[in-house]
């Protein structure tokens, strides 16, 4: 009898290893700056000085040591406020992206795999609220329940649910037409162990690789929202406000909207490449 | 295949058949025709067919693809339940029963998929696959049960922590039959088991179903399109067509004076072993 051992790799290992570490290493350094905030930034990012303000980065000329990259119109160290808002960004990336990936997965699990009534309600439902333009719908609802980092989440989360879904049923629909689902009912699993115990767990990397896509959306939403002082108080440094406070002074002080720029870049591109990476490294076959 | 003689034709029957379907109909909706409101129209898949699925012995389900075979076994062990008719398993109507009357019942009526890549979960190890349903009817489960199981079909005990993806496809359909034995049902439907395996292991897949059904008194319906496979499988023969029987009665004589144009047809389709001289131009 022959012995089928590993399939050929799709990819090389290498390559699968840095779209997985790569993203991985940057967001773990923003959630380690994050969360040692106030012992690594070098300056208190609300503190102002205006005899130090428009300081640029540290190699160009004029810069102050101390303050690695520049300062804003304000005075106010550009460094320690990227550091003091990728907290923001992470806080509100995984809290409200694990609660619309739990709430709309859940719903693409039902829908997708009982149909009938189920799916005919769900699917009315998001094609009723993917009608509605996103961010306008955003900017609405922080506008009625008031502005302040729950607002955000909780916008975060009534809006994108929907891509969940969406994306879970479909994929949980393939899933239930595998001969699998029957071998498991044969076997005596009721319908709630077969979803659970059977279809779960290969609808699951597409939820996981979701959720990173929805971790990136999560801090881009953020951003915009306080872009336009929809979020937290301006008190506090967020990216979306640096951004806003930097427009202003682009033409001569373009670091304090480039630095925040360049990190929320990376952390939305790491977030969908991690997801991705993850996706793949969770999948049997192509190990 | 030239191992299994084929079985002469037991035609005398003591035992009550275990299944007998009286007037079964079944019907699909054709999502393809339906219009904007209102119910699809409804397509016949099984038109009143009645037969006895004798106890003990293996028959085998035969028609072109389309012809409701595979239908009509999933209406056995009740993947589907059908529009009318009755499905009586010893005597006991079946066909209507509820999800938890049919879930005791499950244990003796076991299936074995055609594509065992789809029929084993890609994410469980084949230990898993073949302890879960195990435990669910309290019938051990320890990964040493799952062992025993994979060795009475011919695998390594070691299999127990493989995935399906790292068995051949002669592998994977073992595993297949190996959860079916492990539960030690009285039925077990064979749905095309063979025909994505190459001719060696299709030989030796039914050779090992075959012996297990007889040792272990295992009633067997067996679905083919294959009727040189039914021939060296089976006790009787069932043949359908377009969701009716056209015949049935025991292999041999089916085999040997086929009534119908359907019969002949599949039987004018069983390649040749004989060499012809074409061949060497």
């Amino acid at each position: 009898m022959a012995d089928a051992t590993a399939l050929p790799r799709a990819r090389g290992p290498r390559s699968l290893n840095l779209r997985l570490w790569l993203p991985a290493a940057w967001l773990s350094l923003l959630a380690l700056a994050a969360l040692l905030a106030p012992f690594i930034a070098p300056h208190d990012p609300l503190a102002q000085d205006l005899l130090m303000e428009r300081l640029p980065p540290f190699f160009m000329a004029g810069s102050e040591p101390g303050y690695w990259l520049g300062t804003d119109s304000l005075g106010r160290d550009v460094l320690s406020r990227m550091i003091y808002g990728a907290r923001v960004a992470l806080f509100v990336a995984l809290i409200a992206a694990t609660i619309t990936c739990l709430f709309g997965s859940t719903l693409g699990l039902l829908a997708g795999y009982y149909g009938g009534w189920w799916d005919r309600v769900i699917s009315r439902l998001v094609e009723i609220w993917m009608a509605f333009p996103p961010v306008l719908f955003a900017v609405l609802l922080v506008a009625v329940m008031g502005t302040g980092l729950f607002s955000v989440i909780a916008a975060i989360a009534l809006i994108d649910w929907t891509r969940f879904a969406r994306v879970i049923r479909a994929e949980t629909m393939v899933q239930a037409r595998m001969d699998y689902v029957d071998s498991a009912r044969i076997g005596g699993a009721n319908r709630l162990t077969t979803l659970a115990g059977e279809i779960l767990p290969n609808v699951l990397p597409s939820i996981v690789a979701l959720l990173m896509l929805e971790m990136g959306i999560a801090v881009i939403v953020e951003a915009i929202l306080s872009f336009v002082n929809l979020s937290i108080s301006t008190d506090d440094p967020t990216w979306g406000s640096m951004i806003a406070e930097g427009r202003g002074a682009i033409h001569f002080a373009w670091w304090v909207l480039l630095f925040p720029l360049i990190a929320l870049f990376l952390t939305v591109l790491s977030f969908s490449t991690l997801g991705e990476g993850l996706k793949q490294r969770f999948d049997p076959v192509l190990q | 295949m030239t191992m299994m003689e084929p079985l002469a034709a037991m035609t005398t029957e003591t035992q009550p058949a275990l299944f007998s379907v009286r007037d079964l109909r079944l019907s699909f909706p054709d999502m393809a025709h339906k219009p904007l409101f209102g119910a699809a129209p409804r397509i016949e898949v099984l038109k009143g067919i009645s037969f006895d699925i004798p106890t003990g012995q293996i028959t085998g389900i035969v028609g072109e693809s389309g012809s409701g075979k595979s239908t009509a076994g999933r209406v056995l062990v009740r993947l589907l339940e059908p529009d009318a008719g009755e499905v009586l398993l010893d005597g006991r109507d079946i066909a209507h029963l509820g999800e938890e009357e049919i879930t005791p019942l499950r244990r003796d009526l076991q299936m074995i998929f055609q594509d065992p890549m789809s029929s084993l979960n890609p994410r469980h190890t084949v230990g898993h696959i073949i302890a879960t349903p195990m435990k669910r009817y309290g019938r051990g489960g320890t990964r040493e049960d799952a062992a025993a199981a994979l060795v009475k079909v011919g695998l390594p005990a070691e299999f127990v922590s493989r995935y399906p993806h790292q068995l051949s496809g002669g592998q994977r359909q073992r595993v297949g039959i190996a959860r079916a034995i492990a539960l030690e049902p009285r039925f077990i439907l064979a749905d095309e088991i063979v025909s994505g395996l190459d001719v060696s292991s299709q030989a030796q897949v039914l050779e090992l179903l075959k012996t297990l059904a007889q040792d272990m008194g295992i009633t067997v319906a067996f679905i083919s399109h294959d009727l040189s496979v039914i021939r060296h499988l089976c006790d009787h023969v069932i043949v359908l067509d377009h969701g009716e029987i056209v015949e049935q009665g025991p292999v041999q004589a089916v085999f040997d004076h086929p009534q119908s144009e359907i019969t002949r047809t599949l039987l004018a389709a069983i390649p040749r072993p004989e060499l012809d001289d074409s061949w060497f131009d």
